[in-house]
C-alpha cells in the first residue's frame, strides 16, 4: 500500500511515498526526502492543537508540491485557515458539510497576510 | 488614526457575516458548545457570571467621537446602559445576549469597529501607548507599527490555534506607558545612527508566574518587523507546552529554553522567513503612517487660560496638575479623564458619559480619544484655551476626579462581581480604599502611587504591576487578600513582593493605610512610594503589618 | 442541596432547575440530590440549557441559599451594582 501513511520514524529508514506527521512531530525533519513523498498527512488530535499548520506551511515554503491532507479533529472553521496554509486535502473524523465548507471558503474577500497558498495579501493588491 | 479602506471593510463585514453564521448554527443544534466555544471566543465573547460578556477591541487605544458614540450606543440598545474599559485598552460589555451578538458585531463593522481576535489563543489587539503622536518623548508615532500588526496578526491562519493568549504591545519612547516588559512580546522603536528599528522583548507576563520580558533582539530594522515577529510566533506555535494551562505562555518556553536559545532559534526561523516576502513594502506603511499625523494645531503661546480667574479656581488648577500632561505642540495639552470617580467602579462608564466624550473628543480633540491599561480616557490634542471648558464639561458629567496616577486612581479587574474565574470581589476593595483616602490633600501628599487590584491569580488587574498590588484569592470559601509592594509597569519595571499572610476585606484597607503612613514617615524629599520601598526594602513594611 | 444550573442558550441568563423547567431565580431551584447529572446531559442536549453544573447550596426561609460566594453572585448579580440584581434587597448574596 504505497499511500499509506507511515509514521515519520518508519519513513525516514524506508522508501514509503506516503508519511504521517503528529502534532510533535519536526516537519523539517522530511526536507532531505521531498522528492520522493506522494502524500503528507498532519494529525490534527484535537483542533486545538495549531501545530500543523506550521509543519504544512513548513512544507510547502520548502518547495513540497505533493498531497497535504489534514486529518483527525477537523471541523469546518478551520478550513480557510488550513487551506491558507497548504492543505489540500481533509480527512475529517466527522464528515463536513460540503454547502458549509464551499460556504467557508468563498466568505472573506482578501487576506492580510502572505501564506502558503500563494494569495496576494492586501498590501500587494494595494501597492502592487 | 486609520481609516479602513475597502478592503478593511469587506473583510470585517465578511468576518460578521461568518459569526452569523456560526450563531446560527450553534442555535440550531449543528454546533456542540465545545466546537463552538472557540469560535465565539475568537470574536470576544464570552459565557461569564452572569451572561455573555462582549470584550470589542480597541485596535491601541485609539478610537474617533463616532465610534465612541456607537460604543454608548451598543451599551443602551444591548446592554444594561454602561460598559468597562479594561487593563488591554478594550471595552466589555457584561449583559450580552448570543442571538444580539451577531447584530452588535454589525453595528460595530458600520463605524469600522470588532471584536475580532480579543480572547481565544491567538493574537489579541496589539496594545500600545495612549499619548502616541501627542508626547514630545516618543522617536515617533508607534501606531502605524501597531496597525501593521493587527492586520498581519489578522486571520493568520497559522497562529490562530496557539499554546495560549499572545499579547503584544508596541511603544516608541524610553518611558514605558503601556507596560511593554509584562507583554508577550513588546517592542519600544529606538532610533540608532539615523535609522528606526525595533528591540523586541519577548517572554513577559503576568498571571500565575509573572515575568519580565527579556531582550531577545537588540535592533531589528523596521522593515523586517512582521518577519521577525512572525518567526517569534512560529517557534512559538511549535514548540510552546500544550501540556498545561499554566504553563503554556511563551514565558515559560523561554524562561525553560533560557533566552538566548529562545533568540537562536527565533534568528534561524527568521534567516528562512525574511526569504518568504512576507513584509508589505515601504509604501504601505507610508499609506497608514499619513493617517496618524498630526493634526494641524497652532502653536500658541505658553498655556493661558481665557479668564486669569480660572486659576484662582483650585479644583481646576488641581485638575489640571494632576489630570494634563504637556503636549508636544506647544499651547497644547494631553487630558487624561478618569474613570475612578469616589464610589464608582474603576473603569465604569455609563452611556451618557461615553456620549459627553466623544462631543468632548469632537469639539476640543481633533475628534480622537485613547483608552489607557490603566482604564481611563484620553483627549490626546486639547488646546489650552479649551481645558477650562473640558473641565466644566467633565465635572457636569461627574468626569473630573483629578486622581490619575494618585492612589484613589485603582485598577481593578471585574473581580467576582462580574468574572467566573475570580476567587474575590476587587471592586468592593477599590471603593473602600477610595474612601478611606477620599481626603484629596492627603492623596496629593502621597503623590504617584500606583494601586492595583486583581480578584484572581489571572492577574487582569496587573497587581504584579502595582506600587501596591493586591490579590484576592479563595481562602476555605472565603475572600482573601494578599499584599504585595514594589511591582512598575513603567520602564523601571519590576514585580511586586507579597508581604505576608492575607487579610480579610477590612483588614486590607487597615494595611494599605499602614503601608502608606509608613511612606510618610521615613520617605526622603522627592521619593515617591515605590522609590522609599526600593530604598528601604520589606521589612519596615512587614514590620508595620505584622509587628 | 445539590441545585442544577446553567446558562440559557440564547439570552446568557442564569438558570435554575425547578424540577420542571429552568427559572432565571434561584429561589425557584430544585433540590436535585444525587440525580442531578442525567437530568443535566438532556437538558444540555436538547439545548434548554447551556454550560449546565451542579452546586451546593443549603435550605433558608428565602430560598436555596448556594454554599460559595461565586454562585451566590451568580444567583442575584453584581454586589456593587444592586441596581442589576434580581432582587435588589438579598443579603445573602454578600
Amino acid at each position: 500500500m504505497d499511500n499509506q501513511p507511515t509514521s515519520l520514524a518508519d519513513f525516514i529508514v524506508s522508501d514509503a511515498k506516503a508519511v504521517r506527521l503528529e502534532p510533535g512531530d519536526d516537519a523539517r525533519a522530511l526536507l532531505p526526502h521531498l522528492a520522493r513523498l506522494a502524500l503528507v498527512e498532519i494529525a490534527f488530535p484535537t483542533f486545538r492543537d495549531g501545530r500543523g499548520y506550521s509543519a504544512a506551511r513548513i512544507l510547502r515554503e520548502a518547495g513540497y508540491g505533493g498531497g497535504l491532507r489534514a486529518a483527525g479533529d477537523v471541523l469546518v472553521d478551520q478550513i480557510v485557515y488550513l487551506r491558507r496554509c497548504g492543505f489540500d486535502s481533509f480527512a475529517p473524523n466527522v464528515p463536513l458539510d460540503p454547502a458549509v465548507m464551499d460556504g467557508a471558503l468563498a466568505r472573506y474577500p482578501a487576506v492580510y497576510q502572505r501564506a502558503a497558498d500563494g494569495v496576494d495579501p492586501v498590501w500587494k493588491l494595494r501597492h502592487g | 488614526m486609520y481609516c479602513y479602506d475597502h478592503y478593511d471593510q469587506a473583510i470585517v463585514d465578511a468576518r460578521v457575516d461568518e459569526f452569523r453564521d456560526q450563531v446560527k448554527r450553534r442555535l440550531a443544534g449543528e454546533l456542540s458548545e465545545d466546537q463552538f466555544k472557540p469560535l465565539r471566543l475568537m470574536n470576544g465573547l464570552y459565557l461569564q457570571l452572569h451572561a455573555y460578556m462582549l470584550r470589542v477591541a480597541i485596535p491601541y487605544g485609539t478610537l474617533s467621537s463616532a465610534q465612541m458614540r456607537m460604543l454608548a450606543t451598543i451599551a443602551r440598545k444591548y446592554d444594561r446602559d454602561y460598559g468597562h474599559f479594561t487593563t488591554r485598552q478594550n471595552i466589555q460589555y457584561n449583559w450580552i445576549k448570543l442571538s444580539d451578538a451577531p447584530d452588535i458585531l454589525a453595528d460595530l463593522a458600520s463605524v469600522e469597529m470588532h471584536a475580532i481576535q480579543t480572547s481565544g489563543n491567538c493574537i489579541r489587539n496589539i496594545s500600545s501607548d495612549q499619548f502616541a503622536g501627542a508626547a514630545a518623548d516618543e522617536v515617533t508615532d508607534p501606531r502605524p507599527w501597531a496597525e501593521l500588526l493587527r492586520q498581519w496578526s489578522s486571520f493568520h491562519p497559522e497562529f490562530s490555534y496557539l499554546p495560549r493568549k499572545f499579547k503584544i504591545a508596541v511603544i516608541a519612547s524610553e518611558q514605558d506607558r503601556a507596560a511593554m516588559r509584562l507583554h508577550d512580546i513588546g517592542i519600544r522603536i529606538i532610533e540608532r545612527d539615523g535609522t528606526l528599528g525595533a528591540q523586541i522583548y519577548v517572554g513577559g507576563g503576568m498571571g500565575r508566574t509573572p515575568m519580565i520580558a527579556p531582550l531577545i533582539k537588540d535592533f531589528v530594522p523596521l522593515d523586517d518587523l512582521l518577519s521577525y515577529i512572525e518567526a517569534c510566533l512560529r517557534v512559538y506555535n511549535r514548540y510552546g507546552r500544550r501540556d498545561n494551562i499554566y504553563k503554556a505562555r511563551i514565558k515559560i518556553l523561554i524562561h525553560e529554553l533560557g533566552a538566548d536559545e529562545f533568540a537562536r532559534q527565533v534568528e534561524a526561523e527568521f534567516a528562512h522567513v525574511k526569504t518568504l516576502d512576507l513584509d508589505p513594502p515601504r509604501a504601505e506603511f507610508e499609506r497608514i503612517a499619513a493617517q496618524f499625523a498630526l493634526p494641524s494645531l497652532v502653536p500658541k503661546a505658553l498655556a493661558a487660560p481665557n479668564v486669569a480667574s480660572d486659576y484662582a479656581d483650585p479644583a481646576f488648577t488641581q485638575w489640571l496638575t494632576q489630570n494634563t500632561h504637556p503636549h508636544k505642540v506647544p499651547g497644547h495639552a494631553i487630558v487624561t479623564i478618569s474613570l475612578k470617580p469616589l464610589g464608582g467602579i474603576p473603569g465604569d462608564a455609563s452611556s451618557s458619559q461615553i456620549d459627553v466624550m466623544a462631543d468632548l473628543a469632537q469639539r476640543y480633540s481633533f475628534d480622537e480619544l485613547r483608552v489607557t491599561h490603566t482604564q481611563n480616557i484620553v483627549l490626546p490634542h486639547v488646546a489650552a484655551s479649551d481645558l477650562r471648558a473640558v473641565y466644566d464639561a467633565l465635572v457636569a458629567a461627574g468626569l473630573a476626579s483629578s486622581n490619575v496616577d494618585l492612589i484613589s486612581d485603582i485598577i481593578a479587574c471585574p473581580g467576582l462581581d462580574y468574572c467566573s474565574l475570580a476567587n474575590a470581589r476587587s471592586i468592593p476593595v477599590a471603593q473602600k480604599i477610595a474612601a478611606r483616602f477620599a481626603d484629596t490633600a492627603r492623596q496629593r501628599d502621597l503623590g504617584e502611587l500606583k494601586l492595583k487590584i486583581s480578584g484572581c491569580i489571572n492577574a487582569c488587574g496587573h497587581h504584579h504591576a502595582g506600587h501596591i498590588g493586591i490579590l484576592g484569592v479563595d481562602r476555605k470559601g472565603t475572600e482573601n487578600y494578599q499584599l504585595s509592594l514594589g511591582g512598575s509597569g513603567a520602564e523601571d519595571v519590576s514585580l511586586a513582593k507579597i508581604t505576608g499572610p492575607g487579610f480579610d476585606e477590612d483588614g486590607i484597607v487597615d494595611a494599605v493605610t499602614r503601608v502608606t503612613d509608613l511612606y510618610l514617615e521615613v520617605r526622603d524629599p522627592g521619593e515617591r512610594f515605590l522609590d522609599t520601598y526600593r530604598r528601604v526594602g520589606m521589612d519596615p513594611f512587614k514590620e508595620v503589618l505584622y509587628g | 442541596m445539590k441545585l442544577l444550573t446553567g446558562n440559557d442558550l440564547k439570552s446568557g441568563a442564569v438558570t435554575w432547575w425547578t424540577g420542571s423547567g429552568w427559572s432565571i431565580h434561584v429561589a425557584d431551584a430544585a433540590d436535585v440530590g444525587g440525580a442531578g447529572e442525567p437530568i443535566l446531559q438532556s437538558e444540555e442536549g436538547a439545548r434548554r440549557v447551556n454550560a449546565p453544573y451542579l452546586i451546593d447550596a443549603v435550605a433558608t426561609p428565602d430560598g436555596p441559599a448556594p454554599s460559595h460566594i461565586k454562585d451566590r453572585v451568580r444567583a442575584v448579580g453584581p454586589t456593587v451594582r444592586r441596581d442589576l440584581t434580581l432582587k435588589p434587597a438579598d443579603t445573602w448574596a454578600l
